[in-house]
């Protein structure tokens, strides 16, 4: 932590810097938690741990990018962890017909969602804390509504589960690639496409940009339906990975998203975030979950669920603290 | 100050309070106040008596530390050197809600009580009536009817304070001063949404005030309504307070030439110009606007523009300048009526991005609250209007951006590390130029500049304003607003005189003078 601290509190960083330095931060503690773990643990190394470690956290990973350009604006979207269960009981529902139609679908219900969360947003004027809020009860009603408050089985006929359990080249699993190539795309989004400079230049000063005839509703607009489309997927992932459509899964995932947004160093008042450190954020905090299990393993200590839960919670704790620090000091400048 | 003076009516007419007792009709003094922003000096050296039962303006041009000066009594700023005593005691508030407990009540702009609570509730708020240890509702009520009646208002008291206009609720904030046992009323800017009959009504009631012995300090930029109601002036420039006066002593060209610091028989004579009239202008109206009425007190403004040439906008703050911008420019829609045409077409722009795309950029006024945005780079802020022109389906030409960003960080002069360091370490000046850079990289045929040289350092002024100039010969049609008529004079071509939302005057060549535009303000 002390290497994070210091780092993250080097005064008068220009943007690229400082947020590769933030990135640079978490990736120092990334480090020092796996060289740690590697050392402890035989098996922390092995080709097998790797590989379920990234392809479970990837659907944390997929939210947390769509979170990520939401509080850029300086949004919320509470939304995602509901929205991944509705997908995934949805796309159960259609499994059947393969993963060629269950996928699309299951960005379909991620879209609409994000366009309610939009048009209520930007239209009625209803801050997205509260929007998202209303869509976060109301997609998880719709999940339980429509799986009739039961685990929804999917097919094992056709390639559905495939997406979830199967492998490109016998190597890397599908959810892995899946995440890396949206983790490519926001991260051209944000950095090589305008759409990412107005987010910032929307989240760094709202009035500023409508001065500069910026269309700032149809940014948002954007940010929202991609942050939709990201749990869409997320739940495509929970669904084919677990064999069922899971209504009351994905409970807290938002929080846990917005922890590795905040963990990589973006601030949540916008105008100011890096793809690359979320990206590093999200197996940070999977990687605590990951070391706990193994703890367990060795048997040394026994922490239950809900043990784990609180450590992280800890963990989030001390990033936030330091980032409040950091705001102060530029505040006093 | 005349303190020592009065020192002998104190022991005449109030023996009570003893020996000890300051000046009995002065309750507040200010005085040798000093406040510096990092090291900038707002307030030097400012002094204020303020008596029982006057009301006492306080006027200047923007930035002439009126502000300042009511955040430091009021303990919403530190002072940095300097005494106030109130009621005889020197004292120091740690915020404004303690000064309003003490009896200094500031009355905002933007009314600052609860909305959504009853009247009642906003007048007792902190000092209900009790019984029992529980809020005594119908005695909170009949005192709060009671306070409205002083000033023959009668409200029901038992509804949300925001269902009421905003007069009244002003009208509410007053009454609380009153029901606390305020002695010194400050009222910043208080007729700014009123109409004529509501601020008939908050004349009467400060007339009320006044007789009760309340002492009203009075901050407007309105002059006409200072003899309605004022007796003092104090005028500021500055961060000082360069005189103090009964307004009987004063007339309305002695105030606006106080707070410009000329000499009012100079004023008075109108004369002769210090500028040559600059080159020639075209005879061709690029663009016109008339009885142009929308927010904020735009009423009725009519002017052609030019092709090629720089107008200049003058009126003192509150005239409807930057409004007339903000009209044109496609902002406050809903609120505008009135007939544009350019190029002899008529256009009405609902959104920026219409205007943006009719040949128009607007630098707006307040380079920090809505001009820069600090987290991104000078590359990043340069080219945001710009963007998708040299984009391809979204994807940013890095190398065209780069190179155009580099062309005009020459080009201007823009002192910057490089093109990625953050706009918000540059100085104002370097700030001000990325923001004209920022539209000039548009090729834009009208650009609207709102105080361009606000806030920057001397030199940095003279460049840009040169700049200006520069861009005009070239062919760019300016509409240039300033408070400093002397940047006016000697930079546009034409000056149009706005006052109270009104273009009242049109000036040019051998009649464009300062001297002639202060007296078109003060007619």
């Amino acid at each position: 932590m002390n290497i994070l601290t210091r780092v993250i509190n080097l005064p008068g960083l220009k943007r690229k810097a400082h947020a590769s330095r933030q990135a640079e931060g978490v990736l120092i503690a990334l480090a020092v938690i796996t060289l740690f773990a590697s050392l402890r643990y035989d098996a922390f190394l092995s080709e097998y741990n790797i590989m379920t470690f990234l392809a479970y956290n990837s659907m944390f990973i997929l939210i947390g990018l769509g979170m990520c350009f939401v509080i850029m604006t300086g949004g919320i979207d509470l939304s995602v962890g509901s929205v991944v269960a509705l997908s995934s009981v949805v796309v159960a529902k259609v499994s059947e017909y393969g993963i060629e139609v269950a996928l699309p679908v299951g960005i379909l219900v991620g879209v609409t969602t994000g366009t309610i969360n939009a048009l209520v947003i930007t239209r009625l004027k209803i801050v997205p804390f509260i929007a998202t809020l209303a869509m976060m009860l109301g997609a998880r009603g719709m999940a339980l509504v429509i799986s009739g408050n039961q685990s929804v089985d999917v097919s094992w006929e056709s390639n559905f589960t495939q997406f979830g359990l199967g492998k490109m080249f016998d190597f890397i699993p599908w959810p892995v690639v899946t995440m890396l190539l949206a983790f490519a795309f926001c991260w051209l989004l944000l950095e090589k496409f305008a759409f990412g400079r107005h987010v910032l230049a929307i989240g760094g000063n709202e009035e500023a940009s409508k001065l500069m005839g910026l269309e700032v509703n149809r940014t948002l607009f954007g940010v929202y339906v991609l942050s939709g489309a990201l749990a869409g997927l997320s739940g495509v992932m929970l669904a084919s990975g677990f064999g069922a459509g899971q209504p009351l899964e994905g409970l807290g995932w938002e929080l846990s998203a917005i922890a590795a947004v905040v963990v990589g160093g973006t601030l949540l008042t916008g105008g100011l975030g890096s793809i690359t450190s979320t990206l590093l954020g999200a197996i940070l905090l999977g990687l605590i979950f990951n070391i706990l299990n193994f703890e367990n393993g060795l048997g040394t200590i026994s922490f239950s669920a809900y043990w784990q839960s609180i450590i992280r919670g800890g963990f989030l704790l001390v990033v936030v603290v330091i980032q409040a620090k950091m705001m102060n000091r530029k505040k006093a400048h | 100050m005349n303190n020592v003076d009065s020192i002998d009516l104190v022991e005449c007419d109030m023996p009570s309070m003893g020996a000890l007792s300051q000046a009995p009709e002065v309750v507040l003094s200010m005085q040798g106040i000093d406040k510096r922003f990092a090291g900038v000096p707002a307030l030097s050296n400012a002094n204020l008596a303020l008596k029982a039962g006057e009301v006492h303006a306080i006027i200047g041009q923007n930035g002439a530390g009126k502000s300042t000066l009511i955040k430091v009594l009021n303990g919403a700023h530190k002072l940095d050197e300097g005494e106030i005593h109130f009621l005889g005691e020197a004292v120091s508030y740690a915020s404004p809600h303690h000064a309003q407990m003490a009896g200094i009540s500031t009355i905002f702009q933007e009314v600052n009580l609860i909305a959504y609570r009853s009247v009642t509730e906003n007048i007792c708020l902190g000092h209900e009536p009790k019984r029992f240890g529980m809020v005594d509702w119908r005695k909170a009520h009949a005192h709060a009817r009671e306070t409205l009646a002083r000033f023959g208002l009668e409200l029901d008291v038992e509804q949300p304070l925001g269902s009421f206009n905003i007069a009244i609720q002003q009208l509410v904030a007053i009454a609380r001063a009153v029901a606390l046992d305020a002695k010194v009323v400050i009222m910043d800017e208080p007729t700014s949404s009123l109409d004529e009959k509501e601020k008939a009504v908050l004349f009467r009631v400060i007339k009320e005030l006044k007789s009760s012995g309340v002492a009203i300090l009075y901050v407007s930029h309105h002059l006409d309504e200072l003899f309605q109601i004022c007796d003092q002036i104090t005028v500021m420039r500055d961060g000082k307070t360069v005189e103090q006066k009964p307004i009987s002593a004063m007339s309305k060209l002695d105030m606006v030439a106080a707070m410009l610091g000329k000499d009012p028989a100079e004023i008075a004579k109108g004369g002769a110009t210090n500028f040559a009239a600059t080159g020639q202008v075209s005879d061709e109206v690029l663009f016109s606007v008339a009885h142009l009425k929308g927010a904020a007190g735009l009423k009725d403004v009519s002017f052609d523009l030019y092709k090629s040439e720089i107008l200049g906008l003058a009126g003192l703050l509150g005239a409807g300048r930057s409004e007339v911008a903000r009209a044109i420019f496609g902002l406050d829609h809903e609120m505008k009526s009135g007939k544009m045409h350019l190029s002899g077409q008529p256009v009405d722009f609902n959104h920026p991005s219409r205007a943006i795309a009719a040949g128009f950029g607007f630098c707006s006024e307040d380079r920090k609250e809505d001009g820069i945005i600090p987290q991104l780079s000078v590359r990043e802020n340069l080219t945001l209007v710009l963007l998708p022109r040299i984009a391809k389906y979204g994807l940013i030409d890095e190398a065209k951006e780069r190179q155009l960003v580099d062309e005009f960080i020459r080009h201007l002069g823009i002192k910057t590390a490089s093109m990625e360091q953050p706009i918000s370490q540059l100085s104002g000046g370097n700030q001000q130029k990325v923001l004209l850079a920022r539209w000039l990289v548009t090729n834009p045929n009208i650009l609207i500049l709102d105080e361009p040289t606000r806030g920057i350092d001397v030199g940095a002024k003279g460049e840009i304003q040169a700049l200006i100039r520069r861009l005009a010969d070239d062919g760019l049609t300016v509409l240039m607003i300033s408070s400093e008529f002397e940047e006016l004079v000697e930079g546009a071509d034409r000056v149009i005189v706005l006052q109270d939302g009104h273009s009242i005057q049109e000036l040019a060549n051998e009649q464009l003078t300062e001297n002639a535009i202060m007296k078109a303000i003060a007619q």
